[in-house]
């Protein structure tokens, strides 16, 4: 039997994530093939079928996909799913939405966010938001696994040649209706895959000196982050939030500045490469995942690391 | 209108998870216990739609041991009307759950479900979606917002790329995002009302569902720990430990 991974895309392009998932799937079974389902998506399409590791594409077209309602797209994979032992795709929030869908389609208990392949059947998930691992073994028939992106390495993304094969849509589902997507646009890297993710948390005290962030994340060309609590506080919107309600970022340098280090932040980022910590109280624990932590009054650290930073620049200037 | 809100009772997210030592789960004897957290945002929901005229009736229902009878008296301490527990014991996987909620939709026959999108226990994010699923309904996930339009939901919906509006037909389920709303807490005189109002206990195996785990537990352990840091005097010294050390900037 072999696997079938969703392509995440936005019609035009593969989303990024998607090539984690890919490298994840392979692990399962080495015949893999990929299932892309859309609207005028032939060129991500295509873009899937250059993967070297997919072994086949499957293109489903048609208008009711334009938008990636997870009612219209549920059925079509069920039906694709009698040839194949694994369906996968990434735990991000369109995987979440559609694999539950798939799974209890198909009379399947699906394992959600897996971080590591064992064997075909067999998987390491956190569970209580990290302070747990469990390996889990599903003994269903039809496997239906979510993959955590940031566990995996993207795959190789150029190469390949696999035969795309078209197959027919499934029917509308009439009950829901896509009616807008308001994204966030930034000049900044994206907090789920930027190199460097600069955080603030409630010990910023406001909204407006969240602008030492912004100075530090610019200095580095950093994303934004931020925890719940600053959050909660208003001092910034939602989609900077990292930890286990938010997001779960994996950077090669992460800066939290201000924050205490609640279980549920740390959940979001302790497995960054490296983790810098500025604050003022040195029981914090946020320094016990911290592998420099700086015991100060961020309203006198910050300004210094920025002048810092700025000298640095000189000098590789 | 009816709405029937499904809540799970789960390690409280104040409480540090402890491993057992024989690997076997995490402990979770004299710890202590309360609702999921997003399950607080569907009740209050489902709470302010009723106070708004909009719905007649709010049904709370827990599937789970005995003592989840305390979740349910919780959600009925906030303004739910009655309360249903599915008695199970052991472990629960979201299918078998959701399958137990279908009976229970069945035989309400409630226009809405709502419930929390994710348990901070087993952090699956299935049970809303499979529901809908085996009912055939639509689905709004990891909602922030609701409003009620005649025989129509329109719902905001938190994804990564920002937020997504989908319009969806009744009857229908929602899972509840932390953003959705700010769950209230139960005054006194409510929790005296709450005492009185009727919980129906049910048992799982009286409802005809193959509740037996399809996934096999084969070791729970501690996350790997990171190797300890140290602590830097100054932000100099920060920066040339980031700089010719970590090598990061």
């Amino acid at each position: 039997m072999s696997v079938l991974l969703v392509a995440e895309h936005n019609n035009k392009e593969l989303k990024p994530f998607t090539l984690n998932a890919v490298t994840a799937a392979s692990q399962m079974d080495r015949d893999l093939h990929a299932v892309i389902i859309g609207n005028n998506c032939g060129d991500a399409a295509k873009k899937l079928s250059e993967l070297p590791l997919v072994k086949k594409v499957i293109q489903v077209e048609a208008a009711h996909y334009e938008n990636f309602v997870a009612e219209n797209f549920a059925p079509v994979i069920v039906k694709l799913a009698e040839s194949y032992s694994h369906v996968v795709c990434s735990a991000n929030t369109f995987g979440k939405n559609l694999m539950p869908r798939i799974a209890a389609s198909l009379d399947t208990s699906q394992v959600s966010d897996i971080i590591k392949v064992i064997s075909a059947d067999t998987f390491l998930r956190p569970i209580y938001a990290g302070n747990a691992f469990a390996t889990v073994k599903s003994k269903d028939p039809k496997k239906c696994i979510t993959i955590r992106p940031t566990s995996f390495d993207p795959c190789e993304s150029s190469g390949g040649s696999a035969q795309i094969e078209k197959v027919e849509p499934s029917d509308e589902f009439n009950n829901t209706k896509f009616v807008k997507r308001e994204e966030i646009k930034s000049d900044r890297p994206e907090l789920g895959t930027a190199r460097v993710v600069v955080s603030g948390g409630r010990g910023m005290q406001s909204g407006d000196n969240f602008k030492l962030i912004t100075s530090v994340a610019d200095k580095l060309n950093a994303a934004i982050g931020a925890s719940r609590a600053a959050v909660d506080a208003g001092y910034i919107s939602n989609d900077h939030q990292v930890g286990q309600t938010g997001k779960v970022v994996v950077p090669d340098l992460y800066i939290a500045i201000g924050i205490s280090g609640a279980i549920q932040h740390l959940a979001g980022m302790k497995e960054s490469k490296v983790i810098v910590a500025i604050n003022k109280d040195g029981e914090a624990p946020i320094f016990s995942v911290a592998d420099y932590g700086l015991e100060a009054d961020l309203f006198e650290a910050v300004p210094q690391f920025i002048e810092e930073l700025n000298k640095l620049n000189t000098i590789q200037k | 209108m009816k709405i029937l809100v499904a809540v799970k009772r789960v390690i409280d997210y104040n409480v540090q998870i402890r491993v057992k030592e024989d690997n076997t789960g995490v402990v979770t004897e004299n710890v202590k216990m309360s609702t999921n957290p997003p399950d607080d945002n569907a009740i209050e929901e489902a709470v302010k739609i009723k106070e708004s005229g909009k719905a007649s009736e709010v049904i709370a229902v827990s599937v789970g041991e005995e003592k989840a009878q305390e979740t349910v008296r919780k959600a009925l301490a906030v303004g739910a009307d009655r309360g249903i527990l599915i008695k199970a014991d052991g472990i629960l996987e979201p299918l078998a759950v959701s399958k137990l909620l279908q009976k229970i939709v069945e035989k309400e026959k409630p226009d809405l479900v709502f419930m929390g999108k994710q348990a901070i226990d087993d952090d699956c994010n299935q049970t809303g979606q499979m529901l809908s699923a085996l009912l055939n309904w639509p689905q709004a996930t990891f909602a922030s917002k609701i409003e009620i339009k005649d025989k129509k939901l329109e719902v905001t919906r938190e994804i990564d790329e920002g937020l997504e509006t989908i319009e969806i037909n009744i009857p229908a389920i929602v899972t509840c995002d932390l953003r959705l709303n700010e769950p209230r807490y139960a005054s006194l005189p409510n929790i005296m009302k709450a005492k009185k109002k009727p919980i129906e206990q049910i048992n799982a195996s009286d409802l005809g569902v193959d509740t037996s785990p399809r996934i096999e537990q084969i070791k729970v352990e501690e996350p790997p720990k990171r190797k300890a840091g140290i602590k830097v005097k100054s932000v100099a010294e920060l920066v040339q430990k980031l700089k010719n050390e970590a090598k990061v900037i």
